[in-house]
This record gives structure tokens, C-alpha cells and sequence, in this order.
């Protein structure tokens, strides 16, 4: 007979960075696009309208940045449920075959969902996309920074991207990969919400608590 | 008169050059003169100290040759030197320097001029300056630009390779410019790609402004070496910096005050010229405090867009001019890398509402493991 157990599986910093993450992508998108687009807020030159919102965009970035190395370290050191290793689940054949079985859900070809604590297989692959793009984001963001300050710390650092892209690439790149994590967005949290239903495991609130309901066999 | 123009000394080829002389010839006080060299030391961002240097290194400066290379270009360059209405100190600095051959200026013609250049090369190696204005075309062996019967890029290797320094003078010379953008028919590049021995220092700008050229030249007088450079082999006092830092609409960036169309409010009022696609943000020249024509003016300040001309490749990166972002290749020309996104959220949305939909009307589904009922919480069980 299965039991239902509750389980703790995410454990403190990926629940913090990912809420952090959360806050913080949605400001920096709505201070990128106004960087894009400024609207003539200053009634005066004494204003500071896009200064601001420059600022915010640099504190969200920094956070945003470090909230990835964060996570990057406790992929090395926490629970298995969240470990680099379970973003690659094509290596092993256990999760190759839960990542089909997913896609078959996914595309309406089956009706039986596969057996998950972590991350769901094809989700997993996709956040490592994601933290792709979040590092496509900081490179081209910080590159694109770097040049208020030649041969500065970021511009040494950076600098190179802007010599391999030009600027004018960077920051087409730049706004290239807020979409494709916008995307993402509207398709995750649209996933999140159907498992949240069809598995019946609460894996919302797990996301605020770290506790997931499992069916043990 | 000696047995060649450059005096009896058959070793040096270079000579003294009363340097007051010429000033009050021209008519130049010696308080212009410092005025000048304050200027320089300026530029050069120099401290003050370096006012009365520059001007005695000035003074008794050996005249160093000069030759002055053009090949693919609009002769804008040629034109931003000698566009001075009256004669300034900086015009003399440039006597200074024995020009011994310029395409556009000098008096000999023909093989006379060849010649001439011939000369330089053979007697002053690795003493005298080349200038190029202008790309070097490299397709098909060169065969797009000649001069005097033989190609740009095998002229440019013998007269660069044995220059003392080659300073390419605009956009063109340093990193190939208008003649290089796509689809490049010619294969023009600048010259340090075409000559990659020589030692090349880059003075991009469309044109060039002359007065980074003439403090390009006292640097060398002063110090007998070329000027630090960036990754783009600019020298950092005149590209160290970039346009929108130092721009004088730059309160207006700042505090929000955009021009939003040309010739509204906020253009006579001179502010920002970010939505109307300055590449000020990307750009690396001290257009705003060097200025072009004797200081007067410069592009944003006379209220267009900076066209981002003195950095690599503009004429395909820096376009449209008149947009912030380049277009998306592959898409119409109207398409915005925003407007692709929107499209691309809009479609995900549509996508996996229709999904939603789906997943809502289709009949219950059995997980794997066994039914809820059976289930219990762990906890009740221990
Ligand atoms: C999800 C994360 C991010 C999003 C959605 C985002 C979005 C944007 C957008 C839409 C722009 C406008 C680009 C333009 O048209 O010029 C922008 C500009 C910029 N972003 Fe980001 N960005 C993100 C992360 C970062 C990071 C990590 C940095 C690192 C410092 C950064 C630094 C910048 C800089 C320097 C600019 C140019 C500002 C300027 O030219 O005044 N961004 N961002
Ligand atoms: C900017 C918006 C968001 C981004 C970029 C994002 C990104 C991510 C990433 C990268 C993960 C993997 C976490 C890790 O292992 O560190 C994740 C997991 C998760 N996110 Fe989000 N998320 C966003 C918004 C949301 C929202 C609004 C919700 C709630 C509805 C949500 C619910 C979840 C849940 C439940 C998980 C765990 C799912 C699983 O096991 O596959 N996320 N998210
Ligand atoms: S006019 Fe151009 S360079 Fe000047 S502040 Fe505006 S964007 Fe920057």
C-alpha cells in the first residue's frame, strides 16, 4: 500500500533565490524596457528620472547576479533535488525515461504523469536553459555596464564581449534574451500551475514551504 | 643650400626648425603661442607643469618626415587639416613636419612623386611618420585601389613597415570604414589589418578631428614616442572617454528630458537625443569637449545624434542612425527586437492557454501509484 508523505525537498536558498529571482526579473524587465523606451518623466535637468531607474536596474542586476552564484554553489553542496546533476536528466536513464513520459503527458499522448519529488525531468532541462539565459544576461549586462569605466574592473573583465559582439549586439542580445526568459516565464508558470492540479502534490506552496506531498510506493 | 633639402648632413635627414621664428613670420604672437600650448597640454591631459615643455620641445624640435598615404577615402580628412580659415598655431605644428609626399597637396606628380616617396623609405627607415587616410582593399590582390601602378596593400607594407609609426587618420584607415561595410566589395580593411607589422596608432572620426592629429604629433615631439592606446589602438586621451559621459545634454538623459520628435519642444530646448538613436551610450571620442571647426561645434551639439563614426565598423553597427537598436536580422525592417519579443510572450501565452483549455476538458487522469483514498499522511502513521 502507497502512503503519502510529506517530504522536504527545497531547501532554504532555492526557495529564497528563486522568490528573489522572481522580484527581481520583473524589475529589472520593467527598468530594462524603460531604459529602452524612456518615457519624459523630468520637468527640470535637476531631475533624476532615469537616473533612478538606471540605479534600480544596477541593484537589481547585482542581486540578480549574485542570487545565480548562490544557487550555482548549492547546486555543489545541497539536497540531490537540487543538484546540478538533476538539470542534465537526459545522462541517466531513469530520468531520460521520466522526461518522455513527461513529453507524452505534456503533448496529450498519455494521460499517466511519471513519479517526481525534484523537478519534474523536462522542467529541469528547461531551467538549465533558463540559467543560461540568466548568465547570457549578466555577461551582455555587465559588458554593456563595463563601458562608463574603460579599463576599469568590469571593462577588463567584460570588455572582451564588447570587441567579440560590438555594443549594438550586446544590447539587441540583451533584450533577445529577456524575452526568450519572459517566455519562459509565462510557460512556467502556466506548468507549475497544471502539476499543482494534476499531481496534486502542492508544488506551488512547496516553492514558499520546501514541504512537497509524495506518493511513496 | 646643401646637396639635398634637408641641409649638409648626410646622416640626419632631419633638421633644426626655428619654430619662433615661423610664429612670427606668420604673424603669431607668442602669447597665442602658449595659449596653444595649454591647449595641448590639455588634450593630452597633461598637467600644467607640461605647458612651458611643450612649448620649448616645440621649439627646438628636429623636423621629422612625414608621408602622407591616401588610398580608399572621401579626402575628408585631407579636408578637416586644411580646413583652417586662418593660419593657427596648430597649422604650423604641422609644418613642422617635412611633408614629402600627400597626394592631394604636394606639387610633384607622376613618377616624380613616387619618387619622392622612394626616397623617404630608403633613407629615413625606421625614422620617418606615415600617415594613411583611408581602407586598403584587399580582395583580388588588391587590385581595387592603385596607385602609381602598383597595389594599396603592398605600397602601405613597404612605406608602413619601415615608418618609425603609422597613424591611420579616420574611420576608414583604422578599421576600414565606409568602403569596408557589408557587403564590402573591395575586402577593404584598415591598415593595421592590412599591414600587420607595422606599428599602427588609430585616429578614427568621420573625419578625424585635426586637433587630436596635431596633439598626436606634439605627444611624439614631446616625448619621441606614441601616446597610450585602447584595445582599438586609439590613444586614450582623445577616445579614453565615452561621448555620452561627457555630453552636454547629459542632465537631460538623466533627468528624462528626451527629444521625441525632430524639431519639437524638446529639440529647441536641446535635450537628449537618446530616442532619436544617439549612439552617444557606445561611442568613444572627446567630440564634446575637443569639438570640431576651431571648437565650435559637434554633432549633438548642434542637435543631432552622435553617429557613433569613430568606433569599428559603424556604418553596419551603429545603423539605422535614427534607431536606438539595430534591426533583428532575418525580420522586415520595421521589426524591433521588442516587437519580435511581444510577439514571441503573446504567442507563448496563446500556446499554453490553448494547453490550459485542453488539460481542463480532458477526463481524469490516473498518476502512477495508487488511488488517493488509499493515501495517508505519514505523520497519522507514525
Ligand atoms: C533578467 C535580467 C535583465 C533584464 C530583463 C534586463 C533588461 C534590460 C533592458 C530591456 C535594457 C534596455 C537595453 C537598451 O535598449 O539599451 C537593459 C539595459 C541595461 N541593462 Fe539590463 N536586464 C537584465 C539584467 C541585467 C544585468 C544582470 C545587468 C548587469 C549589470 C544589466 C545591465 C544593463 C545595462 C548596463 C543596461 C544599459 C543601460 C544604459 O544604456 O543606460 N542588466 N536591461
Ligand atoms: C520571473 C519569474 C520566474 C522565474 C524566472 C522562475 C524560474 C524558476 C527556476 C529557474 C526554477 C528552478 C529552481 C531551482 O532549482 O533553483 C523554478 C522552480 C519553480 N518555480 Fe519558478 N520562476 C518564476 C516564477 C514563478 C512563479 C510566479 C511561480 C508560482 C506560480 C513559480 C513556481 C515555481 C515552482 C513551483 C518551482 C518548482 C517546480 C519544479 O519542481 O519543477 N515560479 N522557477
Ligand atoms: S544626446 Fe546622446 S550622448 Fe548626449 S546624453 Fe543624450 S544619448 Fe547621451
Amino acid at each position: 500500500m502507497s502512503k503519502l508523505v510529506i517530504k522536504y525537498v527545497w531547501e532554504i536558498p532555492v526557495r529564497v533565490t528563486h522568490w528573489l529571482n522572481v522580484v527581481v526579473i520583473l524589475t529589472l524587465t520593467a527598468t530594462g524596457l524603460f531604459i529602452a523606451h524612456p518615457l519624459s518623466l523630468g520637468d527640470s535637468p535637476s531631475d533624476f528620472a532615469m537616473g533612478w531607474v538606471r540605479f534600480i536596474h544596477f541593484v537589481a542586476a547585482y542581486v540578480f547576479a549574485i542570487g545565480l552564484a548562490v544557487r550555482a554553489y548549492w547546486s555543489l553542496v545541497g539536497n540531490k533535488y537540487s543538484s546540478w546533476r538533476t538539470f542534465f536528466p537526459y545522462l541517466n536513464p531513469d530520468d531520460r525515461q521520466r522526461m518522455w513520459a513527461t513529453l507524452r503527458y505534456y503533448t496529450f499522448i498519455d494521460r499517466r504523469l511519471p513519479h517526481v519529488v525534484g523537478h519534474n525531468a523536462v522542467a529541469a532541462a528547461a531551467y538549465f536553459l533558463v540559467f543560461l539565459l540568466y548568465l547570457g544576461m549578466i555577461f551582455t549586462g555587465f559588458a554593456l555596464y563595463s563601458e562608463h569605466a574603460p579599463g576599469g574592473f568590469y571593462a577588463q573583465t567584460f570588455g572582451w564581449l564588447t570587441h567579440l559582439f560590438s555594443n549594438q549586439t550586446l544590447r539587441l542580445l540583451h533584450h533577445g534574451f529577456m524575452w526568450l526568459i519572459l517566455g519562459f516565464v509565462i510557460q512556467h508558470v502556466y506548468s507549475c500551475w497544471l502539476m499543482d492540479i494534476k499531481e496534486r502534490g502542492g508544488i506551488i506552496s512547496s516553492m514558499f514551504s520546501g514541504y512537497k506531498s509524495i506518493e511513496e510506493e | 643650400m646643401g646637396n639635398n633639402e634637408y641641409g649638409d648632413d648626410p646622416v640626419s635627414a632631419e633638421q633644426y626648425f626655428s619654430f619662433s621664428q615661423q610664429l612670427a613670420e606668420r604673424g603669431v604672437s607668442r602669447r597665442d603661442f602658449m595659449k596653444f600650448c595649454s591647449a595641448m597640454s590639455a588634450a593630452l591631459a597633461l598637467p600644467v607643469t607640461f605647458v612651458p615643455k611643450i612649448a620649448q620641445a616645440l621649439d627646438e624640435v628636429k623636423r621629422p618626415t612625414l608621408v602622407w598615404l591616401e588610398y580608399q577615402s572621401c579626402t575628408g580628412d585631407t579636408e578637416a587639416l586644411l580646413r583652417a580659415a586662418s593660419p593657427t598655431v596648430a597649422e604650423i605644428v604641422l609644418d613642422i613636419l617635412s611633408v614629402d609626399y600627400a597626394e592631394t597637396i604636394m606639387t610633384a606628380a607622376g613618377h616624380l612623386a613616387e619618387a619622392n616617396l622612394d626616397k623617404v623609405v630608403k633613407e629615413e627607415k625606421g625614422k620617418y611618420i606615415a600617415v594613411v587616410e583611408g581602407a586598403i582593399p584587399l580582395k583580388d590582390g588588391g587590385i581595387y585601389c592603385c596607385v602609381g601602378g602598383r597595389t594599396a596593400v603592398d605600397r602601405a607594407t613597404e612605406v608602413c613597415g619601415g615608418a618609425f609609426a603609422t597613424i591611420a587618420v579616420g574611420t576608414c584607415a583604422s578599421f576600414g570604414g565606409i568602403p569596408a561595410a557589408a557587403p564590402n566589395p573591395t575586402g577593404a580593411v584598415g591598415v593595421k589589418e592590412a599591414v600587420p607589422g607595422a606599428t599602427v596608432l588609430n585616429l578614427p572620426g568621420c573625419p578625424l578631428n585635426a586637433d587630436n592629429l596635431t596633439a598626436t604629433i606634439v605627444h611624439f615631439l614631446l616625448f619621441k614616442k606614441l601616446p597610450a592606446t585602447d584595445s582599438f589602438g586609439r590613444p586614450l586621451f582623445a577616445y579614453g572617454k565615452r561621448i555620452h559621459d561627457n555630453c552636454e545634454r547629459r542632465p537631460h538623459f538623466d533627468a528624462g528630458q528626451y527629444v521625441e520628435k525632430w524639431g519639437d519642444e524638446g529639440h529647441r530646448k536641446g535635450f537628449c537625443l537618446y530616442h532619436m538613436g544617439c549612439k552617444g551610450p557606445e561611442t568613444y571620442h572627446n567630440c564634446p569637449t575637443q569639438r570640431y571647426n576651431e571648437k565650435t561645434g559637434w554633432p549633438v551639439g548642434s542637435g543631432h545624434g552622435c553617429a557613433g563614426c569613430s568606433e569599428p565598423m559603424f556604418w553596419d553597427r551603429m545603423t539605422p542612425l535614427y534607431r536606438r537598436l539595430p534591426t533583428v536580422p532575418g525580420f522586415g525592417i520595421e521589426a524591433t527586437a521588442d516587437k519580435i519579443g511581444l510577439g514571441l510572450a503573446v504567442g507563448t501565452a496563446a500556446i499554453f492557454a490553448g494547453h490550459g483549455v485542453i488539460s481542463a476538458i480532458r477526463g481524469e487522469e490516473k498518476m502512477e501509484g495508487k488511488k488517493r483514498e488509499d493515501l495517508i499522511h505519514d505523520k497519522d502513521r507514525r
